[in-house]
Protein backbone atom coordinates (compact mmCIF):
# COMPACT_ATOMS: atom_id res chain seq x y z
CA UNK A 1 0.00 0.00 0.00
CA UNK A 2 1.19 3.47 -0.85
CA UNK A 3 0.40 5.15 2.44
CA UNK A 4 1.50 4.73 6.00
CA UNK A 5 -1.27 3.32 8.11
CA UNK A 6 0.63 3.97 11.34
CA UNK A 7 0.45 7.74 11.13
CA UNK A 8 -1.65 9.45 13.81
CA UNK A 9 -3.41 11.65 11.29
CA UNK A 10 -4.41 8.61 9.23
CA UNK A 11 -5.67 6.81 12.32
CA UNK A 12 -7.87 9.76 13.26
CA UNK A 13 -9.21 10.21 9.73
CA UNK A 14 -9.94 6.50 9.50
CA UNK A 15 -11.75 6.49 12.83
CA UNK A 16 -13.86 9.50 11.91
CA UNK A 17 -14.72 8.08 8.49
CA UNK A 18 -15.61 4.73 10.02
CA UNK A 19 -17.92 6.29 12.59
CA UNK A 20 -19.65 8.37 9.92
CA UNK A 21 -20.08 5.45 7.52
CA UNK A 22 -21.22 2.92 10.10
CA UNK A 23 -23.38 5.45 11.94
CA UNK A 24 -25.25 6.52 8.84
CA UNK A 25 -25.60 2.93 7.70
CA UNK A 26 -27.21 1.96 11.00
CA UNK A 27 -29.37 5.08 11.11
CA UNK A 28 -30.55 4.41 7.58
CA UNK A 29 -31.39 0.77 8.36
CA UNK A 30 -33.18 1.68 11.57
CA UNK A 31 -35.26 4.50 10.11
CA UNK A 32 -36.22 2.66 6.94
CA UNK A 33 -37.40 -0.35 8.91
CA UNK A 34 -39.02 1.54 11.80
CA UNK A 35 -42.61 1.43 10.57
CA UNK A 36 -42.50 -2.24 9.84
CA UNK A 37 -41.01 -3.02 13.23
CA UNK A 38 -43.65 -0.89 14.99
CA UNK A 39 -46.41 -2.73 13.12
CA UNK A 40 -44.89 -6.05 14.13
CA UNK A 41 -44.78 -4.97 17.77
CA UNK A 42 -48.44 -3.92 17.63
CA UNK A 43 -49.42 -7.28 16.20
CA UNK A 44 -47.40 -9.02 18.88
CA UNK A 45 -49.19 -7.11 21.62
CA UNK A 46 -52.56 -8.12 20.18
CA UNK A 47 -51.37 -11.71 20.02
CA UNK A 48 -50.16 -11.56 23.63
CA UNK A 49 -53.44 -10.17 24.93
CA UNK A 50 -55.46 -12.75 22.98
CA UNK A 51 -53.15 -15.47 24.24
CA UNK A 52 -53.70 -14.47 27.86
CA UNK A 53 -57.44 -14.84 27.15
CA UNK A 54 -56.88 -18.31 25.79
CA UNK A 55 -57.48 -17.33 22.16
CA UNK A 56 -54.73 -19.28 20.39
CA UNK A 57 -53.84 -20.88 17.12
CA UNK A 58 -56.52 -23.45 16.36
CA UNK A 59 -53.96 -26.13 15.59
CA UNK A 60 -51.52 -25.60 18.44
CA UNK A 61 -52.92 -24.15 21.68
CA UNK A 62 -49.41 -23.12 22.72
CA UNK A 63 -49.02 -20.81 19.74
CA UNK A 64 -50.28 -17.31 19.11
CA UNK A 65 -53.02 -16.64 16.63
CA UNK A 66 -51.44 -16.12 13.18
CA UNK A 67 -50.08 -12.59 12.73
CA UNK A 68 -52.29 -11.81 9.75
CA UNK A 69 -55.43 -12.65 11.75
CA UNK A 70 -54.39 -10.82 14.93
CA UNK A 71 -56.18 -7.55 14.13
CA UNK A 72 -59.40 -9.27 13.11
CA UNK A 73 -59.53 -11.50 16.18
CA UNK A 74 -58.54 -8.66 18.47
CA UNK A 75 -61.47 -6.64 17.17
CA UNK A 76 -63.73 -9.61 17.67
CA UNK A 77 -62.76 -10.56 21.23
CA UNK A 78 -61.67 -7.23 22.72
CA UNK A 79 -62.84 -4.54 20.32
CA UNK A 80 -63.65 -1.29 22.12
CA UNK A 81 -63.42 -2.80 25.59
CA UNK A 82 -60.19 -1.00 26.36
CA UNK A 83 -59.88 1.16 29.43
CA UNK A 84 -57.44 3.48 31.08
CA UNK A 85 -57.67 3.28 34.84
CA UNK A 86 -56.43 6.34 36.73
CA UNK A 87 -56.75 6.56 40.47
CA UNK A 88 -59.49 3.95 40.61
CA UNK A 89 -61.58 5.45 37.80
CA UNK A 90 -61.80 3.90 34.38
CA UNK A 91 -62.19 5.67 31.09
CA UNK A 92 -63.11 3.78 27.97
CA UNK A 93 -60.67 4.67 25.20
CA UNK A 94 -58.72 2.95 22.51
CA UNK A 95 -55.65 4.88 23.59
CA UNK A 96 -55.25 2.21 26.24
CA UNK A 97 -53.58 0.03 23.64
CA UNK A 98 -50.77 2.53 23.15
CA UNK A 99 -49.92 2.89 26.82
CA UNK A 100 -46.61 1.26 27.59
CA UNK A 101 -46.13 -0.02 31.09
CA UNK A 102 -42.44 0.76 30.81
CA UNK A 103 -43.04 4.44 30.13
CA UNK A 104 -45.53 4.66 32.99
CA UNK A 105 -42.96 3.06 35.30
CA UNK A 106 -40.39 5.63 34.21
CA UNK A 107 -42.78 8.51 34.81
CA UNK A 108 -43.54 7.27 38.32
CA UNK A 109 -39.81 7.00 39.00
CA UNK A 110 -39.23 10.60 37.92
CA UNK A 111 -42.23 12.05 39.70
CA UNK A 112 -43.61 10.16 42.73
CA UNK A 113 -46.85 12.15 42.58
CA UNK A 114 -47.61 11.11 39.00
CA UNK A 115 -50.97 9.39 38.63
CA UNK A 116 -50.18 6.22 36.77
CA UNK A 117 -52.32 5.33 33.76
CA UNK A 118 -53.23 1.66 33.91
CA UNK A 119 -54.35 0.01 30.69
CA UNK A 120 -56.99 -2.69 31.06
CA UNK A 121 -58.47 -4.88 28.36
CA UNK A 122 -61.74 -6.69 28.88
CA UNK A 123 -62.14 -9.57 26.50
CA UNK A 124 -65.26 -11.64 25.96
CA UNK A 125 -64.97 -15.25 24.94
CA UNK A 126 -67.84 -17.72 24.97
CA UNK A 127 -69.88 -15.48 27.27
CA UNK A 128 -67.12 -15.18 29.85
CA UNK A 129 -65.24 -12.03 30.74
CA UNK A 130 -61.47 -11.85 30.87
CA UNK A 131 -59.80 -8.88 32.57
CA UNK A 132 -56.38 -8.71 30.93
CA UNK A 133 -53.73 -6.82 32.90
CA UNK A 134 -50.38 -5.98 31.29
CA UNK A 135 -47.36 -5.94 33.59
CA UNK A 136 -43.63 -5.42 33.48
CA UNK A 137 -40.77 -6.22 35.84
CA UNK A 138 -37.14 -7.21 36.06
CA UNK A 139 -35.63 -10.64 35.56
CA UNK A 140 -32.02 -11.59 36.12
CA UNK A 141 -30.47 -9.84 33.12
CA UNK A 142 -33.09 -7.59 31.69
CA UNK A 143 -36.77 -6.75 31.53
CA UNK A 144 -39.55 -9.32 31.78
CA UNK A 145 -43.18 -8.63 31.00
CA UNK A 146 -46.46 -10.39 30.75
CA UNK A 147 -50.23 -10.34 30.47
CA UNK A 148 -52.43 -12.00 33.07
CA UNK A 149 -56.18 -12.41 32.66
CA UNK A 150 -58.49 -12.57 35.68
CA UNK A 151 -62.07 -13.74 36.05
CA UNK A 152 -64.85 -11.28 36.85
CA UNK A 153 -64.60 -11.91 40.59
CA UNK A 154 -60.94 -10.82 40.39
CA UNK A 155 -59.96 -13.90 42.30
CA UNK A 156 -58.76 -16.51 39.84
CA UNK A 157 -56.18 -16.30 37.06
CA UNK A 158 -57.69 -17.49 33.79
CA UNK A 159 -54.64 -17.20 31.61
CA UNK A 160 -51.13 -15.85 31.55
CA UNK A 161 -48.40 -15.03 29.13
CA UNK A 162 -44.84 -14.13 30.08
CA UNK A 163 -41.97 -12.97 27.96
CA UNK A 164 -38.48 -11.64 28.54
CA UNK A 165 -35.79 -9.65 26.86
CA UNK A 166 -32.66 -11.55 27.77
CA UNK A 167 -33.09 -14.27 30.36
CA UNK A 168 -30.73 -17.24 30.17
CA UNK A 169 -31.80 -19.67 27.43
CA UNK A 170 -32.82 -23.00 28.91
CA UNK A 171 -33.18 -21.55 32.42
CA UNK A 172 -34.86 -18.20 33.07
CA UNK A 173 -36.04 -18.03 29.47
CA UNK A 174 -38.37 -20.90 30.30
CA UNK A 175 -40.87 -18.48 31.86
CA UNK A 176 -42.14 -18.36 28.28
CA UNK A 177 -42.83 -22.06 28.23
CA UNK A 178 -46.25 -23.63 28.64
CA UNK A 179 -45.28 -25.83 31.58
CA UNK A 180 -44.41 -22.77 33.63
CA UNK A 181 -47.15 -20.33 32.70
CA UNK A 182 -49.94 -22.92 32.66
CA UNK A 183 -49.44 -23.43 36.40
CA UNK A 184 -50.85 -19.94 36.87
CA UNK A 185 -54.17 -20.90 35.33
CA UNK A 186 -56.79 -21.43 38.02
CA UNK A 187 -54.48 -20.16 40.74
CA UNK A 188 -56.09 -17.79 43.22
CA UNK A 189 -54.61 -14.36 43.86
CA UNK A 190 -56.48 -13.97 47.16
CA UNK A 191 -55.91 -15.87 50.41
CA UNK A 192 -58.74 -17.65 52.24
CA UNK A 193 -59.94 -14.51 53.99
CA UNK A 194 -60.05 -12.66 50.69
CA UNK A 195 -56.94 -10.53 51.12
CA UNK A 196 -54.77 -9.85 48.11
CA UNK A 197 -51.69 -12.09 47.97
CA UNK A 198 -50.58 -12.23 44.35
CA UNK A 199 -48.90 -15.42 43.18
CA UNK A 200 -45.51 -16.55 44.39
CA UNK A 201 -43.10 -18.53 42.23
CA UNK A 202 -41.91 -20.83 44.96
CA UNK A 203 -38.94 -23.16 45.27
CA UNK A 204 -39.81 -26.55 46.73
CA UNK A 205 -43.50 -25.92 46.24
CA UNK A 206 -43.81 -29.59 45.27
CA UNK A 207 -46.96 -29.20 43.25
CA UNK A 208 -45.96 -29.98 39.65
CA UNK A 209 -49.49 -30.66 38.49
CA UNK A 210 -50.73 -27.53 40.22
CA UNK A 211 -53.44 -29.26 42.20
CA UNK A 212 -53.41 -26.77 45.06
CA UNK A 213 -55.15 -23.79 43.52
CA UNK A 214 -55.57 -21.78 46.71
CA UNK A 215 -52.00 -21.67 48.01
CA UNK A 216 -51.11 -18.56 45.93
CA UNK A 217 -47.98 -20.35 44.74
CA UNK A 218 -46.67 -22.13 41.65
CA UNK A 219 -43.57 -24.29 41.21
CA UNK A 220 -40.34 -22.44 40.46
CA UNK A 221 -37.98 -23.25 37.59
CA UNK A 222 -34.76 -25.09 38.43
CA UNK A 223 -31.73 -22.87 38.01
CA UNK A 224 -33.74 -19.69 37.55
CA UNK A 225 -34.27 -18.35 41.06
CA UNK A 226 -33.82 -14.66 40.27
CA UNK A 227 -36.03 -14.78 37.19
CA UNK A 228 -38.68 -16.58 39.25
CA UNK A 229 -38.48 -13.96 42.00
CA UNK A 230 -38.82 -11.34 39.27
CA UNK A 231 -42.04 -12.95 38.07
CA UNK A 232 -43.37 -13.09 41.64
CA UNK A 233 -42.67 -9.40 42.17
CA UNK A 234 -44.03 -8.43 38.77
CA UNK A 235 -47.33 -10.31 39.17
CA UNK A 236 -47.82 -9.18 42.75
CA UNK A 237 -47.19 -5.52 42.01
CA UNK A 238 -48.80 -5.57 38.57
CA UNK A 239 -52.21 -6.78 39.72
CA UNK A 240 -52.10 -4.88 43.01
CA UNK A 241 -52.17 -1.54 41.20
CA UNK A 242 -55.57 -2.47 39.79
CA UNK A 243 -57.01 -3.59 43.12
CA UNK A 244 -58.65 -0.25 44.03
CA UNK A 245 -60.50 -0.30 40.70
CA UNK A 246 -61.46 -3.95 41.01
CA UNK A 247 -62.84 -3.24 44.49
CA UNK A 248 -65.19 -0.62 43.04
CA UNK A 249 -66.30 -3.05 40.34
CA UNK A 250 -67.08 -5.77 42.86
CA UNK A 251 -69.55 -3.51 44.68
CA UNK B 1 23.19 -9.18 -20.75
CA UNK B 2 19.63 -8.28 -20.80
CA UNK B 3 18.28 -6.10 -18.09
CA UNK B 4 16.29 -8.04 -15.64
CA UNK B 5 12.91 -6.48 -15.63
CA UNK B 6 10.70 -6.62 -12.61
CA UNK B 7 8.31 -8.82 -14.45
CA UNK B 8 10.84 -11.60 -14.81
CA UNK B 9 11.95 -11.49 -11.19
CA UNK B 10 8.46 -12.00 -9.89
CA UNK B 11 7.92 -15.68 -9.41
CA UNK B 12 4.66 -16.53 -10.99
CA UNK B 13 2.50 -18.22 -8.42
CA UNK B 14 0.09 -20.75 -9.81
CA UNK B 15 -3.46 -19.72 -9.00
CA UNK B 16 -4.75 -21.78 -6.13
CA UNK B 17 -7.95 -23.71 -6.80
CA UNK B 18 -10.89 -22.62 -4.65
CA UNK B 19 -10.95 -25.84 -2.68
CA UNK B 20 -7.27 -26.72 -2.60
CA UNK B 21 -6.05 -29.04 0.12
CA UNK B 22 -4.85 -26.09 2.15
CA UNK B 23 -8.18 -24.35 1.86
CA UNK B 24 -10.09 -27.45 2.81
CA UNK B 25 -7.92 -27.76 5.89
CA UNK B 26 -9.00 -24.26 6.92
CA UNK B 27 -12.53 -25.52 6.93
CA UNK B 28 -12.05 -28.91 8.57
CA UNK B 29 -9.25 -28.33 11.07
CA UNK B 30 -11.32 -26.31 13.53
CA UNK B 31 -13.90 -29.10 13.61
CA UNK B 32 -11.57 -31.39 15.50
CA UNK B 33 -7.82 -30.94 15.91
CA UNK B 34 -7.95 -27.17 16.14
CA UNK B 35 -11.37 -26.79 17.70
CA UNK B 36 -11.91 -23.24 18.96
CA UNK B 37 -13.38 -24.39 22.26
CA UNK B 38 -11.40 -27.47 23.21
CA UNK B 39 -8.00 -26.52 21.72
CA UNK B 40 -7.93 -22.74 21.32
CA UNK B 41 -10.17 -22.31 24.41
CA UNK B 42 -12.12 -19.45 22.81
CA UNK B 43 -15.84 -18.84 23.22
CA UNK B 44 -16.19 -20.74 26.49
CA UNK B 45 -18.42 -18.09 28.04
CA UNK B 46 -21.30 -18.44 25.60
CA UNK B 47 -20.80 -22.21 25.57
CA UNK B 48 -21.60 -22.22 29.28
CA UNK B 49 -24.55 -19.91 29.00
CA UNK B 50 -26.72 -21.45 26.35
CA UNK B 51 -26.06 -25.18 26.27
CA UNK B 52 -28.74 -26.18 28.77
CA UNK B 53 -30.94 -27.14 25.80
CA UNK B 54 -30.31 -28.27 22.24
CA UNK B 55 -32.50 -25.82 20.37
CA UNK B 56 -30.86 -22.57 21.51
CA UNK B 57 -27.45 -24.14 20.93
CA UNK B 58 -28.28 -24.87 17.30
CA UNK B 59 -29.71 -21.38 16.78
CA UNK B 60 -26.58 -19.89 18.31
CA UNK B 61 -24.35 -22.07 16.13
CA UNK B 62 -26.09 -20.91 12.95
CA UNK B 63 -25.97 -17.25 14.01
CA UNK B 64 -22.26 -17.43 14.76
CA UNK B 65 -21.51 -19.20 11.47
CA UNK B 66 -23.21 -16.36 9.63
CA UNK B 67 -21.58 -13.51 11.55
CA UNK B 68 -18.15 -15.13 11.44
CA UNK B 69 -18.27 -15.83 7.72
CA UNK B 70 -19.37 -12.34 6.74
CA UNK B 71 -17.28 -10.60 9.41
CA UNK B 72 -14.10 -12.35 8.35
CA UNK B 73 -14.67 -11.30 4.73
CA UNK B 74 -15.24 -7.66 5.70
CA UNK B 75 -12.18 -7.50 7.94
CA UNK B 76 -10.08 -9.29 5.33
CA UNK B 77 -11.09 -6.80 2.61
CA UNK B 78 -10.19 -3.93 4.92
CA UNK B 79 -6.99 -5.50 6.24
CA UNK B 80 -4.63 -3.20 4.34
CA UNK B 81 -6.29 0.04 5.31
CA UNK B 82 -7.04 -0.62 8.98
CA UNK B 83 -4.68 1.41 11.18
CA UNK B 84 -3.00 -1.11 13.47
CA UNK B 85 -3.37 1.10 16.54
CA UNK B 86 -7.15 0.93 16.51
CA UNK B 87 -7.64 -2.43 14.83
CA UNK B 88 -9.45 -4.00 17.80
CA UNK B 89 -11.91 -1.11 17.85
CA UNK B 90 -12.46 -1.47 14.10
CA UNK B 91 -13.13 -5.19 14.55
CA UNK B 92 -15.63 -4.47 17.30
CA UNK B 93 -17.41 -1.88 15.19
CA UNK B 94 -17.64 -4.27 12.24
CA UNK B 95 -19.11 -7.11 14.25
CA UNK B 96 -21.45 -4.85 16.22
CA UNK B 97 -22.75 -3.11 13.10
CA UNK B 98 -23.23 -6.43 11.34
CA UNK B 99 -25.14 -7.91 14.24
CA UNK B 100 -27.38 -4.83 14.64
CA UNK B 101 -28.26 -4.76 10.95
CA UNK B 102 -29.14 -8.45 11.00
CA UNK B 103 -31.22 -7.88 14.14
CA UNK B 104 -33.14 -4.97 12.59
CA UNK B 105 -33.80 -6.79 9.33
CA UNK B 106 -35.06 -9.85 11.20
CA UNK B 107 -37.31 -7.69 13.39
CA UNK B 108 -38.87 -6.17 10.29
CA UNK B 109 -39.23 -9.24 8.11
CA UNK B 110 -39.10 -12.30 10.38
CA UNK B 111 -40.40 -11.10 13.71
CA UNK B 112 -40.98 -14.49 15.30
CA UNK B 113 -37.48 -15.63 14.43
CA UNK B 114 -36.02 -12.43 15.82
CA UNK B 115 -37.80 -13.07 19.11
CA UNK B 116 -36.14 -16.46 19.32
CA UNK B 117 -32.75 -14.97 18.56
CA UNK B 118 -32.98 -11.85 20.70
CA UNK B 119 -30.83 -13.21 23.51
CA UNK B 120 -28.10 -14.35 21.19
CA UNK B 121 -27.61 -11.04 19.44
CA UNK B 122 -25.79 -9.65 22.45
CA UNK B 123 -23.93 -12.87 23.03
CA UNK B 124 -22.62 -12.96 19.47
CA UNK B 125 -20.93 -9.57 19.83
CA UNK B 126 -19.12 -10.68 22.95
CA UNK B 127 -18.10 -14.04 21.54
CA UNK B 128 -14.32 -14.17 21.74
CA UNK B 129 -14.08 -16.60 18.80
CA UNK B 130 -15.15 -13.82 16.49
CA UNK B 131 -12.62 -11.28 17.71
CA UNK B 132 -10.02 -14.03 17.97
CA UNK B 133 -10.35 -15.10 14.35
CA UNK B 134 -10.51 -11.51 13.06
CA UNK B 135 -7.26 -10.79 14.86
CA UNK B 136 -5.47 -14.06 14.18
CA UNK B 137 -6.58 -14.81 10.65
CA UNK B 138 -8.63 -12.29 8.72
CA UNK B 139 -6.14 -9.47 9.28
CA UNK B 140 -3.45 -11.44 7.47
CA UNK B 141 -5.26 -13.42 4.76
CA UNK B 142 -7.39 -12.92 1.69
CA UNK B 143 -11.18 -12.84 1.74
CA UNK B 144 -11.84 -16.37 0.44
CA UNK B 145 -9.45 -17.99 2.90
CA UNK B 146 -10.83 -15.83 5.70
CA UNK B 147 -14.36 -16.84 4.78
CA UNK B 148 -13.45 -20.53 4.99
CA UNK B 149 -11.61 -19.98 8.25
CA UNK B 150 -14.61 -18.16 9.69
CA UNK B 151 -17.10 -20.82 8.64
CA UNK B 152 -14.80 -23.60 9.85
CA UNK B 153 -14.20 -22.11 13.27
CA UNK B 154 -17.82 -21.20 13.80
CA UNK B 155 -18.84 -24.72 12.79
CA UNK B 156 -16.27 -26.22 15.15
CA UNK B 157 -17.72 -24.07 17.90
CA UNK B 158 -21.25 -25.11 16.89
CA UNK B 159 -20.44 -28.81 16.91
CA UNK B 160 -19.12 -28.58 20.43
CA UNK B 161 -22.13 -26.57 21.60
CA UNK B 162 -24.41 -29.26 20.24
CA UNK B 163 -22.49 -32.10 21.88
CA UNK B 164 -22.50 -30.35 25.26
CA UNK B 165 -26.15 -29.38 24.93
CA UNK B 166 -27.09 -32.95 24.03
CA UNK B 167 -25.71 -34.31 27.29
CA UNK B 168 -26.90 -31.42 29.41
CA UNK B 169 -30.46 -31.55 28.13
CA UNK B 170 -30.64 -35.34 28.23
CA UNK B 171 -29.21 -35.76 31.73
CA UNK B 172 -30.49 -32.51 33.20
CA UNK B 173 -34.05 -32.37 31.92
CA UNK B 174 -34.54 -35.83 30.41
CA UNK B 175 -35.53 -34.25 27.10
CA UNK B 176 -34.09 -33.69 23.62
CA UNK B 177 -35.41 -30.70 21.69
CA UNK B 178 -38.02 -30.49 24.44
CA UNK B 179 -39.32 -34.01 23.71
CA UNK B 180 -39.46 -36.22 26.79
CA UNK B 181 -37.29 -39.09 25.58
CA UNK B 182 -36.78 -40.73 28.95
CA UNK B 183 -40.41 -40.76 30.00
CA UNK B 184 -42.39 -38.32 32.11
CA UNK B 185 -40.89 -37.40 35.49
CA UNK B 186 -44.26 -36.26 36.86
CA UNK B 187 -46.33 -39.22 35.68
CA UNK B 188 -43.44 -41.58 36.52
CA UNK B 189 -43.31 -43.36 33.20
CA UNK B 190 -40.39 -44.75 31.20
CA UNK B 191 -37.06 -44.66 33.05
CA UNK B 192 -38.60 -42.68 35.87
CA UNK B 193 -40.82 -45.64 36.73
CA UNK B 194 -37.75 -47.56 37.94
CA UNK B 195 -36.51 -44.72 40.11
CA UNK B 196 -34.39 -42.66 37.69
CA UNK B 197 -34.12 -38.97 38.54
CA UNK B 198 -32.99 -36.03 36.43
CA UNK B 199 -29.68 -34.60 37.51
CA UNK B 200 -30.69 -30.99 38.14
CA UNK B 201 -27.04 -30.08 38.46
CA UNK B 202 -26.59 -30.58 34.71
CA UNK B 203 -28.85 -27.58 34.07
CA UNK B 204 -26.47 -25.24 35.87
CA UNK B 205 -23.56 -23.53 34.12
CA UNK B 206 -20.69 -25.24 36.03
CA UNK B 207 -21.66 -28.60 34.55
CA UNK B 208 -21.11 -27.21 31.07
CA UNK B 209 -17.53 -26.47 32.07
CA UNK B 210 -17.12 -29.99 33.42
CA UNK B 211 -18.67 -31.47 30.26
CA UNK B 212 -16.29 -29.42 28.11
CA UNK B 213 -13.45 -30.62 30.35
CA UNK B 214 -14.41 -34.24 29.81
CA UNK B 215 -14.55 -33.70 26.04
CA UNK B 216 -11.08 -32.11 26.11
CA UNK B 217 -9.82 -35.07 28.13
CA UNK B 218 -11.25 -37.64 25.71
CA UNK B 219 -10.01 -35.72 22.67
CA UNK B 220 -6.44 -35.43 23.98
CA UNK B 221 -6.21 -38.98 25.18
CA UNK B 222 -7.17 -40.16 21.69
CA UNK B 223 -4.78 -37.80 19.92
CA UNK B 224 -1.58 -37.46 21.94
CA UNK B 225 -0.21 -34.83 19.54
CA UNK B 226 -2.66 -32.34 21.02
CA UNK B 227 -1.15 -32.55 24.48
CA UNK B 228 1.00 -29.50 25.22
CA UNK B 229 4.36 -29.98 27.01
CA UNK B 230 4.71 -28.12 30.23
Amino acid sequence: MGFNTDKNSYTIIFAVAMVVVVGSLLAFTASSLRDRIAANKRTEKQQNILFAMGVTDTEDPNEFVPAEKAQELFDKYVGDEQYIVVNGNAQKTKEAFDIEVKKENDKVKQDPNYQRKLPLFIGKKEGEEYYVVPMRGNGLWDAIWGYVSLDKEFKTVKGAFFDHKGETPGLGANIKEAYFRDDFIGESILDESGNYQGITVKKGNGDPKNERKNDNAVDALAGATITGDGVTAMVKKGIKMYQPYFETLKK
Amino acid sequence: MAEVTEEQVKVKEPKEPLFSKKNRKLLTDPLADNNPITIQVLGICSALAITAQLKPSIVMAISVIFVMGVGNIVISLMRNIIPSKIRIIVQLVVVAALVIIVDQVLKAFAYTLSKELSVFIGLIITNCIIMGRFEAFALGNGPWKSFLDGIGNAAGYGVLLIIVAFFRELLGSGTLFGVKVLGDPIEKTGLYAIGYENNGFMVLAPMALITVGIIIWIQRSRNKALIEDH
